[in-house]
């Protein structure tokens, strides 16, 4: 819903609260459902109301635990039966400035101040590590930074300062962070900061209501907290696909030829243009792939983004549509190329009549970025890629989609399919999860949606209990070949269970999901050998594996039958389908990757 | 500003607040009267109405409202737009 898109109007969003949700859940779309405790260091009912509908309008539907008022440590310290069988999928720890709880002064000695500080740091971290029995993500809000400086300038500075304080004490949570998976701050002290404090901090809001905030910038808090819990949930966006004509460099390339345009350190627009090229390239090293998709002559775009005063070159993208066809067919077959879906795409565009078309047409992104001094701030306010994991594939992405193109051309020279696979000089690692792979084997869980059976999304700690379940096989896998590394691609997870029939003891797999960049090569079938030989190692006679339909995965309807060759036991009305493979003759089906 | 413009604008403020519109206002509406106007939806009317009206109501103002007609009359005398 556009409204709920950056830039939205926050006073609006509060007043029609209520028929912005009735609109939204009445709009048909498919959503994954997740439970949210809310524990709050003030009255978090608007908080509660405005995150629902950024959720929603991102494909989460929420149900949600709400602490009692200023409730937050005790609920997570001494627990809370109702919380307890809630049983979280995030906790949110909403607190602020009105949740220091300290007021240092300059009577007080530096290590009374120095005790205080410690103190409160622990009282945090103990309620954290209680909250590590619901094995889920959680989200903490930092501290920004209070209204008044009793020092003046000096509080910043002067450890008897609230303002150094508050900022020690942000650090001590930055060091918590940076040391403990599953924990993410929320920076609300950057967001105070971004839409001014004395509007955020109306005390009146405090006195009256116990609102930490004032309503107005309830929805800015809002959009960037449903920005972490959606990219925890794989909802991030995946590429960038940029028009080129005044959007990457002022002027028309095709009119005006490359001399002409505005890019560069010449003039304040050139220096703009560069400075957007800049971030856009640098959304590569975080895993972001880059496409253009521009009305031009292919040969003009090209001499455009090779610009010697420009930030970005052709390299960077991985596909570069520069032609007459609509935009919206070209976004169309970018993601088919790329084999992401369409609405993983973010398309920007300086001309307000192509985005429209493009909203219409397809399901991307289409974020209203104004000027080109504007751009920017629109694009990182949008939080579209918020990086809550960073594995080391990420920073590899784009390669690995280039070596994706190189070899669909290498392709093109075998004469059978199988001389094609055994040309790629393929080797895969397949085993049981392994600690360092943990973050990358949850972020490919939340983010399949194509070739996934059962969608089930996990966490990193739900990850690591299968591993070390007695009553689960777990199998990552990751494949290399002559081009380049792949890295963790595709994800199994079997868990005891007994036959839907005749009830004898199974190991029925619960997760089966592969990268979409591996298709046809036999991975599968790599992945099946290895699921197998550790079935019949924990004594099993039969796999069951299962297929629950979604909008996305018909890609693996019939996966089980066709290409493991399971036969069906059941069906039921709304598709979702239950198969078996008696695995005790079993022979490995892989003979074009080496394990 | 006449009451009765006040009126007619704080009309369309509760029916986009409540998302209702088929809420119509009296000199003696109070929170009974209204399906939903708890503590929490006060704080979100009284937010949406100040901004209708370019105006604030102070914190003795907000608590000591008996009904929508002591609201329109503080509306008048203060209303910037």
């Amino acid at each position: 819903m556009k409204e709920l898109q950056y830039p939205f109007d926050s006073e609006w969003i509060m007043k029609k609260k209520k028929s912005l949700k009735r609109n939204l859940l009445g709009d048909g779309s498919q959503r994954i459902k997740k439970r949210i405790a809310v524990l709050g260091g003030s009255t978090t009912d608007d908080v509660i109301a405005a995150l629902e509908l950024f959720l929603l309008d991102a494909g989460i539907e929420p149900e949600f635990y709400q602490s009692e008022y200023r409730q937050y440590w005790q609920d997570a310290v001494f627990g809370n039966p109702e919380l307890d069988e809630f049983g979280p999928d995030v906790v949110y720890i909403h607190t602020t400035q009105r949740n220091v709880d300290f007021m240092p002064n300059v009577r007080m000695s530096v290590e009374e101040i120095d005790a205080a500080l410690d103190e409160r740091f622990k009282r945090l971290e103990q309620m954290w590590q209680a909250l590590g029995r619901f094995r889920c993500p959680i989200i903490q809000n930092n501290f920004e930074m209070p209204y008044f400086r009793l020092l003046g300038s000096r509080d910043s500075y002067d450890p008897h300062g609230l303002t150094n304080f508050t900022s020690r004490l942000n650090e001590k949570l930055n060091a918590y962070a940076q040391t403990h998976e599953g924990f993410y701050i929320n920076d609300i002290n950057w967001l105070a900061a971004t839409v001014g404090l004395e509007k955020w901090a109306d005390t009146k809001y405090w006195f009256m209501y116990k609102y930490a905030m004032s309503v107005d910038v309830i929805p800015e808090l809002a959009y960037q907290t449903a920005a972490i819990i959606r990219s925890l949930f794989g909802k991030n966006k995946k590429c960038i696909a940029v028009d080129l004509d005044n959007t990457m460099w002022g002027g028309i390339v095709g009119d005006d030829g490359v001399e002409k345009l505005e890019i560069g350190q010449e003039t304040g627009t050139s220096q703009a243009f560069y400075e957007f090229q800049q971030y856009v390239k640098a959304h590569k090293d975080l895993g972001i792939i880059l496409t253009v998709c521009s009305k031009n002559e292919e040969e003009n775009a090209i001499a455009g983004l090779k610009h010697p005063e420009g930030a970005v070159t052709p390299d960077d993208f991985t596909i570069i549509k520069a032609n007459w066809e609509p935009k919206s067919i070209n976004l169309e077959n970018t993601a088919q190329e790329l084999n992401i879906m369409p609405d993983a795409i973010v398309f920007a565009d300086d001309n307000p009549a192509e985005r429209e078309i493009v909203r219409q047409q397809t399901p991307c992104s289409v974020p209203e970025i104004g000027e080109v001094t504007d751009y920017i701030k629109v694009l990182d306010r949008s939080q579209f890629f918020e990086v809550t994991t960073l594995s080391a594939d990420d920073l590899k992405r784009s390669e690995m989609y280039k070596a994706n193109i190189q070899r669909a051309q290498a392709q093109a020279k075998f004469a059978s399919y199988t001389d094609y696979l055994l040309s790629l000089e393929m080797t895969a690692e397949i085993g049981p999860f392994k600690d360092i792979y943990l973050a990358r084997i949850a972020q490919l869980t939340n983010k399949s949606n194509q070739f996934n059976l059962t969608t089930l999304r996990c966490t990193q700690e739900q990850m690591a209990e299968f591993a070390a379940s007695n009553d689960h096989i777990t199998q990552y896998g990751k494949l290399l070949d002559k081009f380049g590394d792949n890295g963790v691609v595709s994800v199994v997870v079997g868990q005891r269970g007994s036959h839907p029939v005749t009830g004898e003891e199974c190991l029925d797999i619960i997760l089966w999901l592969m990268s979409c960049r591996v298709l046809k090569r036999d991975m599968e079938l790599a992945m099946l050998d290895g699921l197998v030989k550790q079935a019949k190692a924990a004594g099993y006679t039969k796999l069951i594996g299962r297929y629950l339909p979604t909008a996305k995965n018909k890609m693996v309807k019939d996966f089980y039958p066709d290409t493991l060759g399971f036969s069906k036991l059941s069906e039921d009305s709304e598709g979702n389908t239950v198969w078996e493979l008696d695995i005790t003759g079993y022979e490995d089906r892989n003979h074009v990757i080496k394990v | 500003m006449t009451r009765d413009q006040v009126f007619d604008r704080l009309e369309e403020v509760f029916r986009d607040v409540f998302d209702d519109d088929g809420i119509v206002l009296y000199e003696d509406t109070t929170a009974d009267d209204i399906d939903d106007w708890d503590s929490i939806e006060h704080i979100t009317l009284i937010a949406a109405v100040e901004k209708e009206f370019g105006m604030s109501f102070t914190m003795g103002e907000v608590s000591g409202m008996k009904n929508v007609g002591e609201m329109v009359t503080i509306i008048s005398q203060r209303a910037r737009r």
